[in-house]
């Protein structure tokens, strides 16, 4: 029987979560330089489109149809298929499966919408809505089964045989977009200007904004994660609030000592490596850990952004030292603090019961999600770029995406931008 | 009938304008603009690179004066704009042909 107060809370989440990808799309939009801002925009457009249609065709069956030997759903729900009026969940919490796709089909679209900061200013549009496609369906599709799908222990093999934990996506969203980012930030290369230009945002304002939605989305993508309206989804409300919060002062600390400065990027960038944190692990350790998460986050993940300019590849908005850093530093986390007092069905971790099983079970699937995705990625995007292109002519990236593949600029004050 | 033209710091401008105005200047143009002098660059540092900033942001002020009015307005706007230190700016006085208002067609200095 469906329970109202669950659903409820999961549509809602739904929702919210689906608002982060626009919210990406501000604040990576005012992060890049003006010329190219709606280009970079139309990237997480486009994420929300592709995907999404591909979800309804097969990607929800694909992802959570019954596991072919932990690696992949089958096609038993190709067009949503057998999913009306059926329902998810243990009995007394049950939802709508509809309610269940939607949810976790905003979780697809935000993950594919991340990797396009790594390549701002310098993809081809068409290009990159190929990519969108073929990496929801190669890469994304199977990560996620592995590590959401559960089956009663017949279904993805990091959730149902490794056993490791991940509340909210730090391997399905975070670390597979970090790697994903890196790989296509390689085979793209350096933005014309890099390291000798600052290439500084464009619109401060808009990127506050823009992380001010993912922060406010960021409640359905974790507390949402719980499937049900109970004190599991407050536990997890306050660990991201937590964790956003105390990273985004780090951050910005260790920024002032640094560089001299507390910028408003960095309490933007701070705030969504917290988020980024916490992500796996709001569900299974206690607010005072999560405390502890957000702290080293802000810190490390401000290292880890500083670090690509000393290995030279152009990560432009930072995905790999955010997303990928950080959700690195949550899925350990979960591996030293996670505590049964939270989460009855979660194991133990480190600090709490002394063993360091499951801290095992989560390095290992951090390595096999990186792994699979920077190398999967990798492929894609040569393939992609030996055949029709990834990246634009020099000229065009000069000139900015704006006019040259939309026709449009960002601001247009007085009606006459395009014919300069 | 000259054109003096300041390259001055952003930050000097306001004080620049209340010194003309309180002078009874006929009027001014400013505009954003960028560049180098002896001052050169900087470098900065933001996310944790640095960097060289060659051009420095700076505001072109423009006045039209007549002849005798000329040397009063420059060294108004040189005491204002003087600082003392680095990247005060520079100012320099171009001879005008002529001038003409626009909406009536006066020319010269009836046009100031």
């Amino acid at each position: 029987m469906i329970n109202s107060g669950d659903t409820a809370w999961v549509l809602a989440s739904a929702a919210l979560v689906l608002f982060m990808t626009p919210g990406l799309a501000i604040f990576y939009g005012g992060m890049v330089r003006a010329k190219s801002a709606l280009n970079m925009m139309m990237m997480s457009f486009a994420a929300i489109g592709i995907t999404t249609i591909i979800w309804v065709l097969y990607g929800y069956s694909l992802t959570f149809g019954t596991s072919q030997g932990g690696l992949i759903g089958d096609l038993g729900h190709l067009g949503l298929s057998g999913t009306l009026d059926q329902v998810v969940g243990a009995e007394g919490h049950q939802i709508p499966t509809l309610a269940f796709a939607m949810f976790q089909l905003t979780f697809a679209v935000i993950t594919v919408a991340l990797l396009s900061g790594a390549i701002a200013d310098r993809a081809k549009y068409g290009s990159w809505v190929l990519f969108v496609a073929v990496w929801i369906t190669l890469v994304y599709i199977p990560v996620a089964h592995w590590a959401f799908a559960s089956q009663s222990g017949n279904g993805g093999w990091i959730i149902d045989k490794l056993g490791a934990l991940d509340f909210a996506g730090g391997t399905v969203v975070e670390i597979n977009s970090g790697a994903a980012a890196l790989a296509l930030a390689l085979v793209l290369g350096k933005r014309d200007g890099f390291k000798r230009d600052p290439m500084r945002p464009h619109n401060m304002p808009l990127v506050l904004l823009g992380a001010g939605m993912l922060w406010f989305g960021w409640f359905g993508f974790n507390a949402g994660s719980a499937l049900s309206a109970g004190s599991l989804a407050a536990t997890a409300m306050i660990n991201t609030q937590i964790a956003s919060a105390a990273a985004s002062m780090t951050w910005v600390l260790y920024e002032k000592r640094r560089d001299g400065k507390a910028t408003t990027l960095g309490v933007a960038s701070g705030a969504i490596a917290g988020a980024v944190v916490i992500t796996p692990a709001c569900g299974y350790i206690n607010p005072l850990g999560a405390l502890i998460l957000g702290l080293i986050a802000g810190f490390v993940s401000n290292y880890a952004v500083s670090r690509k300019y000393k290995f030279g590849y152009d990560d432009s908005l930072d995905v790999v030292g955010v997303h990928g850093v950080s959700g690195i530093i949550g899925m350990i986390g979960i591996g030293l603090f996670a505590t049964a007092t939270v989460n009855a069905t979660g194991k133990e971790g480190l600090f709490i019961s002394g063993s360091a099983a499951l801290l095992t079970k989560q390095l290992i699937a951090i390595a096999a999600v990186a792994a699979f995705s920077f190398c999967a990625t990798w492929l894609i995007a040569t393939l992609i770029s030996r055949t029709i292109g990834f990246r634009v002519l020099r000229d065009d990236e000069l000139t900015g995406l704006d006019t040259t593949y939309h026709a449009e600029s960002a601001y247009d004050i007085t009606g006459n931008s395009n014919r300069y | 009938m000259k054109l003096i033209t300041a390259i001055v710091k952003p930050s000097k401008v306001d004080d620049i304008k209340r010194a003309l105005q309180a002078d009874g200047v006929h009027g001014m143009t400013v505009s954003e603009t960028r560049g180098f002098g002896r001052q050169k660059g900087h470098t900065e540092i933001y996310r944790g690179a640095e960097y060289t900033v060659d051009f420095i942001p700076k505001v072109r002020i423009e006045v039209l004066a007549d002849d005798a009015e000329c040397d009063h307005i420059v060294d108004l706007i040189v005491s204002t704009a003087n600082s003392g230190s680095i990247g005060d700016g520079k100012l320099w006085v171009t001879p005008v042909e002529t001038v003409v208002r626009i909406r009536t067609g006066e020319r010269g200095s009836d046009a100031l």
